[in-house]
Order: structure tokens, then C-alpha cells, then sequence
């Protein structure tokens, strides 16, 4: 299926519905008609819908592109190899344009741990009852239109009292050699107390083509389960992403979301939301977020507290350089019954430049009374006098920068637990900060 | 060691040092007075290259080098330092991997090896003891809470640390207490030796009898006034400067 102009008008108009799709996941057919309709009820957003105010979408999809749906490719070693985090132990799942690659992947083996495709586990109870099911969910086109269409994806599913020695690394690897856009679809359940990490980063190893990439990944949390959750963005500039996560977190739950976006991508939203629907849970949302060049990086996060006793923590930080747009609408919900909430927010931002921008806000709904929430937002200008401080002392302005700029995003870096992790975004706040030099 | 000739330099438009000569040689420790606004800050922050100054004319020369086509990092590296007036506090950045990146960038220029961890941490611990620079600071974010006299002390500490051939103390002793300036003059005194220099600008008297000058400069309005011997610091001690001011102001107007 090929828009000939514009994808815009093309999704909006004129896409068949999930009928003609035929294949292992028949089972969520049904499921998958819903959200079609869901869709064109709601229609594509434009810069009047409140929500996309500041990420006019409609630009981003005035291209034409291939709703690629069936798509292979092949990847070789070294473009895996690119893909990778140096030095990190870990089990690998690697997709190619949103489908799962067993030959290039090293699953665990552990019994009680499924990951397959999702389509290969479309029949099963717990997918049936949690598939595009997060009220969050429901109100987001982008997220319909991925549910009616989406190609492929992960089914993780952790046992109760599961857990992996290590690590699983999901690398995405986008090989289109025309405009297409992809939609992975993953959903991650753990039962009750089981534990897991995940890393997902995403390659695009053709900088010719237009990747547009538009993913939902659900969680579901049972009661006393943790997830460790790292997005790493960072794919080649000639790509646009929309990625929607939305967890559901039991009783005594904890989801620590770790959103990093990187130099790369020409449009990235983020919409990530975590519905509370049992008591006693932590969640901490960290996101760091490095633009470069005319980058529009645009996060927007929802906590939804419905219920007492639930902790939440968000921060997210942003340093931007040239030309570079920022977005971070932070939403913060507390229902009339949930009580003794306790829901922190800050956002705090660096500009580089004159011309970077930033629109920062929060949304705070707060219906009960015996709450604790703050919320705070910052944008400064790189200290000048702590530059020439550095470097009075025989330390490169290049290295300074790089000081500074690790410092500033410390209180993120500081939260991940995997010191291969760390490396590696070390290395990648040096790579930017060396880029805004050299420029 | 140091030769400053006929130096102009403004800063936003602002004409502010108005032909600075001055002669530092080997082994010399010259203390530089004068009353507030006269420029000693900004001698010095032209010196260590701090870029919102212009200079307009005259040239400095550092070690046979220009020392004013050099970039703040290679003036530190080629063996300048700066005590600054107020030190900067930079969060996130800890004070130890700070001096560790800064002496591993100096070695680096002079192309020795970056330190041993552990000859690392052996220089800190002798270099601390000499200015009593308390160790609890050392991982803690650079001059972050820190009180006054704190940060001037870890000015001193990352001085005793690089081991500069020419060290500018701006200020240093001023909120300082008494026991403090004595153990910070006696680490500058311990730095001292016949191949080092010192320029100490100071507004007292009071830390000249702790570090004995060979040279006492008065700066005023930009240019050096005049230039004695440490009993010029102790005339001024008594009499103040007005009477100077008004002996430069009799100059002009003839
Ligand atoms: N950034 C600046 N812009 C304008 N004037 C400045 C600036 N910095 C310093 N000055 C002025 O330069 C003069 C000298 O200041 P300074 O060098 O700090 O003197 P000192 O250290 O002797 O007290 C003062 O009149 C001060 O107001
Ligand atoms: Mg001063």
C-alpha cells in the first residue's frame, strides 16, 4: 500500500481497513477492526488538536510512503554490529523493520520467559486480554492507526516470580530504500513479582530514504513486578518517530521508564503513560533528550493516579543546539480517591544556542486532597563563567563542554543501573558535544 | 618570566586597563594593590584569557611566547594560573575527576602519560595536607556549597595540584579568618622556589606580612601608579589611597 502524495491525506482517506490483512494473527483480527474504526473517528490530529499543538504533524507526513507491511531485509554483521551497546551483556532480539529475526537474535532460554513474535502469540489468553486494552490508549489516533496495521512486534511475557540474569536488548533495524513507514508493536506483560530489564534502541542503516516510524509498546505490571525500561533513540536523521508506551501498574508494582533521545532523528513524540490501578507503586520516569540541527524532539508523559498510596517521579532533562525545538507537556492526574499521592515533576533544559527553543508545560489535575505534588521547569543558557573556569585550569573547550553537559544530564545517567548502559551514553553526550563544536 | 607591555584592553566598549608595563622574572613574588574598580581583576582575567576582554594594544610575552594568541587551556597548560577572585560552583562535576582531567589534559600537551589512579590520589593526599584542604570536599561537586573560605582554599589546593610556573592569586585572602590566610600563605610560601612566580593581588596588607613581596604595585585606574618595595604596602596600610589618587590626578592635570 502506497500513498502516491501525500501520506496525510492518503491515511486519512483513503487506507483499507485491517480486512485485507491475512496471516498467524487472525486471532486479533476483531481487535484490530476496532481500532480501524476507533481511528477514523478520531482522525489525524492537526495543530489545532490541543495535544499537537507544538509538533505539527501534518508536515512530517506530507510525503509520500509505503505502509510497509510485509517488508524484509537483510542486515549484515557490521550493520548489527553498529547497532549495538559496546561492552553490554545481554540478550539480544533483533527485528528488522518491526519483525523478530531469530537467526540474528540470542533469546533467553529461560522457561518461564517468552519473547516471540507478536503475531505468533496472537492466540494467546494473556495477549486477547491485554491487546490494545490501556485506556490511555483509546483517545490517540496514532496508536489506533498502529493497532488496525501494525506489521510485527515483540510478545514478552514473564512468569511469576521470573527473572533474567541479564538484560534483554531489543535493536530495531529499519532498512528501507524507499519512504516507508513502519509499526512495531510490542507487549510486554510480567506476572506477579517477576523482574526484567529491557533496553530497546532502534538503527536506520539507509539515510536515502525516509524511515517513519510509528511504535506502541504496552506494559502490563502485575501486582509486586519491576521493569527496567531504556528507550534509546537514536536512529539516522532521515527518520520521524512517534512512539507510544502506556503501562498499567498493579499493587507494589515498580516501572522505572528511562527515555534517552539522541542527536538523530528529524521529528520524535514521544507520548508514554503509566495508569496507576493499584496501590503502593513506584514509577519513575527519567528522559534526556539531545537535539542537534533542526531536530524536534516532543515528549509528552501522563501519570494517571487513580488510585491511593502511589508514588510517581518524573524527570526529564533537555539540551538543545542550533536550530533544535523541544516539546514537553508533563501531565500529571490525580483522581478524587487517590489519596496520599505522591507525584513529583521537573523539567529542566539547556540552551546552546539562540535560536533553540523550548515550550514547556505541565498539566496538573489534581482532585484529592491529602496529596504531595510538585512540579518545577528551568531553561538556562550554558554558563559561560564556568566554561572559562574549566578551562583556565588547561582543561579543552571541548572537553569543558562535555563536562558540563555530562553534569547537567548526571542526575539521569546516574539512575541507570547497567554501567555498559552508562558507557555508552557517556560516550554518545561526548560524540554531541564534539558535533556542536566541530559545527 | 613575564613582560607586560603598554596593555589596553575594554570590555563592553569600556576602556579598563590604560597601559599596564610590568616585569615578573623567576623567583619573584610580586603583590599587586589598589582600591576597588582600579582593574586588578581585570589584569588578570586578560591574562588567563577570559573572553569578553578586548585588548586594544600593548603585548604580553609569557616564556619567550605571545601569550594573548593563546587560548585560555594553553595558557593554563603552557604554565599559568589563576586564583580566581570568586570561584566558580559547577554541579555534577566532582572536584577530584575535575583536577584529574585537568592535570591528565596538561601532561597530555606536554606529551607525558596521563597519571596512575594511584600516583593520582598520592599527589592529591600530600597537596591537600599542604593547604589543610578538607578531604570530605574533594568528591564533592566543584566549590558546590562551599563556604567562602572553602573555595578560596581549593583555589590554593588546585594551584599546589598543577604546579604552574606563574600563579596569579586574586584575592585570595579576603574571607579568609586569620587562621585560615596563615595555613594558605604558608602552602603559597611552601610553593614557592627559584623558577616560580607570583602575582598576588590583595587589598590588605595584612596577608603581605604572612608572603613577603618583592615588589608592591599600585593599580589605579588601569595603570600602574606606582611600584615599591614591601614597605610601599605598609605606607598604604597607614595612610590609605587617597593620597595617591590625588598625586596621580595632580599628574594629569599638568
Ligand atoms: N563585564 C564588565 N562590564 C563593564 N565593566 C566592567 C566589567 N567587568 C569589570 N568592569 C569594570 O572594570 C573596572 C575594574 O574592575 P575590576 O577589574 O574588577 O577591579 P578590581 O579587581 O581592582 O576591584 C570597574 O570599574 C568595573 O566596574
Ligand atoms: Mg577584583
Amino acid at each position: 500500500m502506497t500513498s502516491d502524495k501525500s501520506f496525510y491525506e492518503f491515511i486519512s482517506n483513503g487506507v483499507p481497513g485491517p480486512e485485507q490483512k491475512v496471516g498467524a494473527d487472525n486471532a486479533i483480527l476483531p481487535a484490530r477492526k476496532l481500532a480501524f474504526s476507533r481511528f477514523k473517528e478520531l482522525g489525524l490530529p492537526t495543530i489545532k488538536t490541543e495535544e499537537w499543538r507544538y509538533t505539527n504533524i501534518q508536515r512530517y507526513l506530507k510525503d509520500a510512503f509505503t505502509l510497509a507491511q510485509e517488508e524484509q531485509g537483510t542486515v549484515t554483521a557490521d550493520q548489527l554490529k553498529a547497532a549495538s551497546i559496546p561492552q553490554l551483556d545481554s540478550y539480544r532480539a533483533v527485528l528488522v523493520n518491526g519483525r523478530l529475526q531469530a537467526d540474528l537474535s540470542v533469546l533467553p532460554s529461560e522457561g518461564k520467559i517468552t519473547v516471540s513474535k507478536l503475531s505468533d502469540a496472537a492466540g494467546n489468553p494473556q495477549l486477547q486480554a491485554w491487546f490494545d486494552k490501556h485506556p490511555h490508549l483509546q483517545s490517540q489516533p496514532f496508536a489506533a492507526l498502529n493497532a488496525a496495521l501494525f506489521a510485527d512486534g515483540l510478545f514478552i511475557e514473564a512468569g511469576t516470580n521470573a527473572t533474567l540474569d541479564k538484560p534483554l536488548h531489543i535493536i530495531h533495524v529499519y532498512t528501507a530504500s524507499t519512504n516507508a513507514f513502519i509499526q512495531p508493536r510490542h507487549l510486554v506483560i510480567l506476572h506477579k513479582s517477576a523482574t526484567l530489564e529491557v533496553i530497546e534502541s532502534a538503527v536506520g542503516i539507509n539515510d536515502n530514504a525516509i524511515t517513519f516510524v510509528n511504535a506502541v509498546t504496552e506494559v502490563v505490571l502485575e501486582e509486586n513486578a519491576e521493569l527496567w525500561h531504556y528507550n534509546i533513540q537514536n536512529t539516522v536523521k532521515n527518520s520521524r518517530h512517534i512512539h507510544n508506551t502506556s503501562a498499567t501498574q498493579k499493587a507494589d508494582s515498580r516501572y522505572h521508564h528511562f527515555n534517552f533521545t539522541l542527536p538523530s532523528a528529524e521529528l520524535t513524540r514521544n507520548n508514554l503513560s503509566v495508569a496507576l490501578t493499584g496501590s503502593n507503586t513506584e514509577t519513575n520516569l527519567h528522559g534526556l533528550y539531545l537535539a542537534t540541527g533542526t531536530q524536534h524532539v516532543d515528549n509528552h508523559t501522563f501519570v494517571d493516579h487513580l488510585v491511593p498510596n502511589c508514588n510517581s517521579n518524573e524527570l526529564y532533562k533537555g539540551v538543545l543546539l542550533d536550530d533544535a525545538n523541544g516539546v514537553f507537556t508533563g501531565r500529571i492526574h490525580v483522581n478524587v480517591d487517590a489519596q496520599k499521592t505522591n507525584a513529583f515533576q521537573q523539567n529542566n533544559n539547556l540552551l546552546m544556542s539562540e535560536k533553540a527553543n523550548i515550550n514547556s508545560q505541565p498539566q496538573l489535575e489534581i482532585f484529592a486532597d491529602d496529596v504531595k505534588c510538585s512540579h518545577g521547569f528551568t531553561v538556562g543558557r550554558f554558563s559561560e563563567e564556568a566554561l572559562f573556569y574549566l578551562r583556565s585550569r588547561g582543561i579543552g573547550a571541548e572537553a569543558a563542554k562535555s563536562l558540563l553537559v555530562n553534569a547537567f544530564a548526571f542526575d539521569i545517567t546516574d539512575q541507570v543501573h547497567i554501567p555498559a548502559l552508562q558507557d555508552f551514553l557517556a560516550e554518545k553526550i561526548r560524540q554531541y558535544v564534539a558535533g556542536a563544536i566541530n559545527n | 618570566m613575564l613582560t607586560i607591555k603598554n596593555l589596553h584592553a575594554e570590555v563592553d566598549g569600556k576602556q579598563i586597563l590604560k597601559g599596564i608595563n610590568l616585569e615578573i622574572r623567576k623567583g619573584e613574588m610580586h603583590a599587586i594593590m589598589g582600591p576597588n574598580g582600579s582593574g586588578k581583576s581585570s589584569l588578570s582575567s586578560v591574562l588567563a584569557g577570559r573572553e569578553n576582554y578586548t585588548v586594544t594594544q600593548g603585548e604580553v610575552i609569557f616564556e619567550g611566547k605571545n601569550l594573548l594568541d593563546m587560548s585560555p587551556e594553553d595558557r593554563a597548560r603552557e604554565g599559568l594560573f589563576m586564583a580566581f577572585q570568586y570561584p566558580v560552583e559547577i554541579p555534577g562535576v566532582s572536584n577530584l575527576h575535575f583536577l584529574k582531567t585537568a592535570l591528565n589534559e596538561i601532561r597530555a600537551y606536554h606529551s607525558l602519560p596521563a597519571l596512575e589512579s594511584k600516583e593520582f590520589l598520592k599527589l592529591t593526599k600530600e597537596k591537600q595536607q599542604l593547604v589543610d584542604f578538607n578531604a570530605n570536599l574533594m568528591n564533592r561537586s566543584l566549590n558546590e556549597g562551599f563556604s567562602g573560605g572553602e573555595k578560596k582554599r581549593n583555589e590554593v589546593f588546585q594551584l599546589a595540584m598543577l604546579d604552574p610556573k606563574l600563579a596569579i592569586l586574586d584575592e585570595t585572602d579576603s574571607g579568609l579568618d586569620i587562621d585560615a590566610l596563615r595555613i594558605v600563605a604558608a602552602g603559597v610560601n611552601k610553593l614557592r622556589s627559584a623558577d616560580k612566580a607570583f602575582m598576588v593581588i590583595t587589598h590588605y596588607q595584612r596577608l603581605l606580612e604572612y608572603i613577603v613581596p618583592d615588589f608592591v604595585h599600585v593599580l589605579y585606574n588601569g595603570q600602574i601608579v606606582k611600584t615599591g618595595t614591601k614597605e610601599l604596602a605598609l605606607e598604604l596600610e597607614e595612610k590609605g589611597y587617597d593620597w595617591l589618587k590625588e598625586e596621580v590626578h595632580q599628574k594629569e592635570s599638568v
